[in-house]
């Protein structure tokens, strides 16, 4: 398996999309630098971009790969290999690149600038929430059948967790807002990664007061070595379980 | 070598396979004929298991291959197309199949000497066209020497001395005892390189001999107007 992988990531490090990643993570967080001499500020800006760009990235890039690849999986599924090591190998092909070019955009800048720990926190949950999408596209790729079909589930996927999902939250927050809501919240925070990296990310910032009641609540929940591990245990979970159920679904797919 | 027991499959409502029994043995070579659609592919892939029969069985030698993988080691495939991943050089392909392979014993590298595909080890697949890819394809299904060998069509897209150094390579290996399954839209090839035709139409199979007994019985020297005789035959039936 190691040497699958070598020669598939050695693959898509040259692929021009991951460069021009690379490159536009790189530029914006020096532009960010350049703007702004605070760094919490800084990485409050670049936690806005990583928030949309980072999941929209690894979802369609991911998915566009697998269908390309469609060929040459079926040749090796041809080979005496077991399909897990096929599955693991791509799998874990497409995420290490990804999560190479957004260290070193997002990195890169924070070694040259400094920054504090709110920077380490932000290249830990962008990369959480790298993973996080390339297991949903893995799972959007084995589930249907074209290429076309498989970016627009990957997409709806992106829409549901950035935009959908949010005003649902808002929704059932002012409909109920008599009630005492901050544990649903925080049950309803866990069910969109998304969400989680932000309020990981604000926790760090020192903003949260701004969020009023519910941002002190987050602050004493979240707060903590608990909820950090909290969040990062679910956050991992998002990992693996549309990991695990894309590669029951690719051991019996169809080719 | 390889039995197919009433394997069926079906896409949602459509039967890909319906009942499809055969037996491949070695040393010969068996032509896989029939029209778009009519199940050939599947056929193909269910024995390479990529393709999970509905109901059915596939045996090697005896043992059932479904679930399995260390049985295609005993296979060399090569499929119709070939795409591979755009900046992998042809080396390196070779060495990752090398790899995934794990072949001990000794490689075969007539095809890669003959097309002479070494001096272009260094290029990268995006660079090269149809029938260079279609050459690291039938180098491929070669090198490891394996007892049977799954041809889906060998022949498009080459160019006319590629061909011929193709089907003298699959004349060779027929000859050495090797079992070989070929489909092709191409007659005279077909006639040229295998020994049994299997028709397949609508997921079953409709006839199942020697070439030279298909030729007696229909009257026609050339394949091809004798297999559209089956054709018509079994349309009007």
């Amino acid at each position: 398996m190691p040497r699958i992988i070598k020669y598939i990531l050695y693959d898509i490090l040259r692929t021009r999309f991951i460069l021009f990643y690379t490159l536009f993570l790189l530029l914006s967080a020096v532009g960010m630098y350049q703007l702004d001499s605070d760094t919490s500020k800084v990485v409050l800006s670049m936690m806005n971009i990583v928030l949309i760009v980072v999941p929209l990235v690894s979802i369609v890039f991911t998915t566009i790969h697998f269908y390309n690849s469609y060929e040459f999986i079926e040749l090796m599924l041809a080979q005496p290999v077991n399909r897990t090591v096929v599955f693991l190998s791509q799998y874990l092909s497409v995420a290490l690149s990804l999560l190479l070019a957004y260290t070193v955009g997002i990195g890169l800048p924070m070694v040259f600038y400094g920054t504090e720990a709110s920077g380490l926190t932000l290249i830990l949950s962008g990369a959480m929430l790298t993973l996080v999408f390339v297991s949903l596209a893995f799972l959007s790729a084995v589930l249907t059948r074209d290429k076309a079909k498989a970016i627009g589930v990957a997409l709806l996927f992106w829409f549901y967790f950035s935009l959908i999902f949010d005003a649902f939250v808002l929704w059932i927050l002012y409909s109920f807002s008599d009630y005492p809501l901050e544990k649903v919240t925080v049950a309803l925070i866990a069910l969109n990664p998304v969400d989680l990296a932000r309020i990981l990310m604000i926790l760090q910032l020192d903003v949260s007061a701004l969020m009023g009641y519910t941002g002190a609540f987050f602050k004493d929940f979240f707060g903590g070595g608990m909820g950090f591990a909290f969040a990062t245990g679910v956050l991992l979970l998002w990992v693996a379980v549309p990991l695990g159920l894309a590669m029951r679904v690719f051991k019996r797919k169809d080719l | 070598m390889i039995s197919v027991e009433d394997i069926r499959k079906n896409f949602g409502n459509l039967r890909a396979l319906d009942g499809v029994s055969v037996e491949l043995s070695k040393g010969r070579s068996y032509a896989f004929i029939g029209p778009n659609g009519s199940g050939k592919t599947t056929l193909i892939k269910c024995i390479l298991g990529l393709v999970i029969p509905t109901s059915g069985d596939i045996r090697l030698e005896g043992e059932s291959i479904l679930n399995q993988w260390d049985y295609r080691a005993s296979i060399g495939y090569m499929p119709q197309i070939g795409r591979y991943p755009d900046n992998m050089r042809i080396g390196q392909l070779m060495d990752m199949m090398m790899n995934i392979r794990n072949h001990s014993g000794a490689l075969d590298e007539e095809l890669i000497a003959e097309f002479r595909l070494r001096d272009m080890y260094d290029k990268p697949m995006h660079g090269l066209s149809g029938g260079t890819r279609q050459k690291v394809s039938a180098a491929l299904a070669f090198l490891f020497n394996p007892p049977m060998l799954i041809l889906d069509e060998p022949t498009a897209g080459l160019d006319p001395v590629s061909v011929e150094i193709l089907k003298d390579k699959i004349n060779r290996e027929r000859t050495d005892g090797k079992l070989i399954v070929i489909t092709s839209h191409v007659m005279s090839d077909l006639d040229e390189l295998s020994s049994e035709v299997i028709y397949i139409c609508d997921g079953r199979i409709h006839y199942n001999d020697s070439i030279d007994n298909l030729k007696q019985e229909t009257g026609h020297e050339s394949l091809g107007r004798a297999i559209s005789k089956i054709m018509n035959r079994t349309a009007t039936a």
